[in-house]
């Protein structure tokens, strides 16, 4: 009797030796090789070919100045007379100093925008009767350009910092809202009812379940916001330029015109597309990478 | 020091698991109220393994749900031992934490404390056999090391009842063999209590102690057997066989009603 049972006490262990191993071979065989791609390869498939394409903008622009296809520098300057108008503004020590008035406006204005849009996103995506009420405002004020805004901001708040934080709130608290709600809307139900059966109910639930399943959505928002904000913020910059606010690149834009200097005016282009650039790809790019790629929905390219 | 006093109280008054007494549900259709399932009566014992057997239709995932909290009986009554823990087809892993972590949820909201939830997370990935696995994201897993991680995260609720709807349906066939063997394991280990959902016959009979067949639209409880087949059992075994093609019979039988009316 005592020998049966230890027999098949023994059969079990031996079946259970067995199935372990089984089973890590399916987890072996159905596990994928991860490859990490070398610097060589992303220098070849993502920094050459932008370079590239700047190299050849140079050349083509270059060129229509050199054979004298255009050839009033009122009209295009040549990319020498660009190049010093910013050598003259590094000497200066002004460069810097336009770049930062600008951007500290702009980041402390998003910063603004993102404490105001995130909770109205929140309300608008979670409480019915706001969404029926400000829902349709809110997405229709994203198609609203925010140059409209200046007119009455100038009027209401004078020409002052305060007016072009305004514009740039009105131009980026919908769009980060905006993001939250296609963020909320787009959580799998499957995952509201996970969670629902761990207890995650409510505020928790909220907390634990929808923000990070909403986080990529929200990002978008983000990302679509800071856009938002850079283009108001250069618009109020033009629009409204006077010596107390200091010098933008706004506001450097504009004084190119009223001095008719073409490179001063190319200058300024360059920098708020560079900026612009920069903010993407130093800030939100990498955010939304590491995200997606945490969640395994970015595709390799 | 609650928690020990509800579990005394339980042990003394409860002696089932999950009892069903005369549920009805019915949602509102294009055709006025449809019902779903009709006074359905079924007692799952303390540490007992229930599959719930039947065709498209006949409201055995509606009935989880109920059984779960997710939803509402029209009539009659759900009582539960403690909150059950649900498995889905899909692993339902929140793709923003790690396989660890998505455990460590469960315990957190289970009100497990900080220092302890590590080691109980690391402990159930073991008993899962996925040791090793805590930091891998969800998309690094397969298929099958998914729904084990389900099945941890679900074991860390530290529930009586365990209710699983399909969980292997979505697998392939030599994982879901292995999974079949897992899920007997840590069940004669843990001691659980099981309702199970599915629409294999064989799936049915291999695992559970008692097959229950419901009938479609509305679902009825058609026929019960009891499982005499000792474990380990597999799904090839000549007596699981032989159960699953009587119960097919029985099921085709009920499918084949709808086709003559």
């Amino acid at each position: 009797m005592a020998s049966t049972e230890t027999k098949t006490t023994d059969t079990r262990a031996e079946g259970d030796q067995q199935l372990a191993s089984v089973e890590a071979g399916l987890d072996a065989l159905e596990t994928g090789v991860v490859s990490r791609t070398s610097f060589q390869q992303t220098f070849v498939n993502k920094i050459l070919p932008p370079i590239i394409a700047i190299a050849v903008v140079l050349v083509v622009w270059q060129a229509l100045i050199s054979f004298k296809i255009v050839d009033d520098p009122s009209k295009l300057p040549s990319p020498a007379d660009v190049g010093g108008e910013f050598k003259e503004a590094w000497l200066e020590g002004k460069l810097l100093e336009y770049i930062w008035t600008s951007v500290s406006r702009g980041l402390l204005g998003f910063l603004m925008a993102l404490a105001i849009g995130t909770p109205l996103g929140l309300i608008v995506a979670r409480v019915k009767f706001v969404r029926a009420a400000i829902g349709p405002i809110l997405s229709g004020l994203q198609s609203l350009p925010s140059v409209a805004w200046v007119p009455p901001a100038v009027i209401w708040l004078g020409l002052n910092n305060s007016m072009m934080y305004a514009v740039i709130l009105l131009g980026a608290v919908p769009s980060i809202a905006n993001g939250l709600v296609s963020g909320i809307d787009q959580v799998p139900p499957l995952f509201l009812r996970a969670g629902r059966t761990m207890g995650a109910t409510g505020l928790k639930g909220a907390w634990h379940i929808v923000l990070p399943a909403a986080l990529p959505g929200y990002l978008g928002g983000l990302k679509q916001g800071w856009a938002f904000s850079w283009r108001s913020l250069m618009a109020a910059e033009i629009i409204a330029s006077s010596p107390d606010l200091g010098i933008g690149l706004g506001a450097l834009l504009e004084n190119g015109r009223n001095a008719s200097s073409m490179a001063m005016v190319f200058e300024a282009i360059v920098l708020i597309l560079f900026v612009g650039i920069a903010i993407d790809l130093l800030i939100f790019s990498p955010l939304e990478r590491r995200v997606l790629r945490g969640r395994g929905l970015l595709v390799k390219g | 020091m609650a928690t020990t006093l509800a579990k005394a109280e339980s042990a003394e008054s409860v002696e089932y698991a999950a009892r069903i007494e005369h549920v009805s549900k019915s949602f509102a259709g294009p055709a006025g109220q449809q019902l779903v399932l009709d006074d359905i009566t079924l007692d799952v014992a303390p540490g007992e393994f229930v599959t719930l057997l039947g065709a498209s239709g006949c409201g055995k995932s509606t009935l989880l749900n109920l059984v779960a909290g997710l939803d509402q009986p029209s009539a009659g009554s759900i009582s539960t031992d403690g909150r059950p823990a649900l498995m889905f087809q899909e692993h339902a892993l929140f793709p923003w934490l790690t396989a660890g972590k998505n455990i460590e949820l469960a315990l957190k909201l289970g009100g497990v404390p900080k220092n302890e939830r590590r080691g109980r997370a690391e402990e159930l990935l073991e008993l899962v056999r996925l040791k090793g696995s805590y930091g891998k994201r969800v998309h690094e897993l397969s298929g099958g090391m998914r729904q084990r991680v389900a099945l941890a995260r679900a074991l860390a609720q530290d529930a009586r009842l365990l209710l699983m709807d399909e969980p292997f349906a979505a697998l392939d066939a030599i994982t879901r063999d292995v999974l079949h063997d897992e899920l007997t394991r840590i069940w004669e280990e843990t001691g659980l209590s099981v309702l199970f959902v599915t629409h294999n016959v064989r799936e049915a009979v291999r695992l559970a102690q008692r097959v229950v067949l419901l009938s479609s639209r509305p679902g009825r409880v058609a026929r019960e057997w009891t499982v005499g087949i000792p474990q380990p059992r597999r799904i090839e075994d000549a007596p699981v066989a032989e159960l699953s093609l009587e119960i097919t019979e029985v099921l085709r039988g009920e499918i084949r009603r709808h086709g003559q009316h």
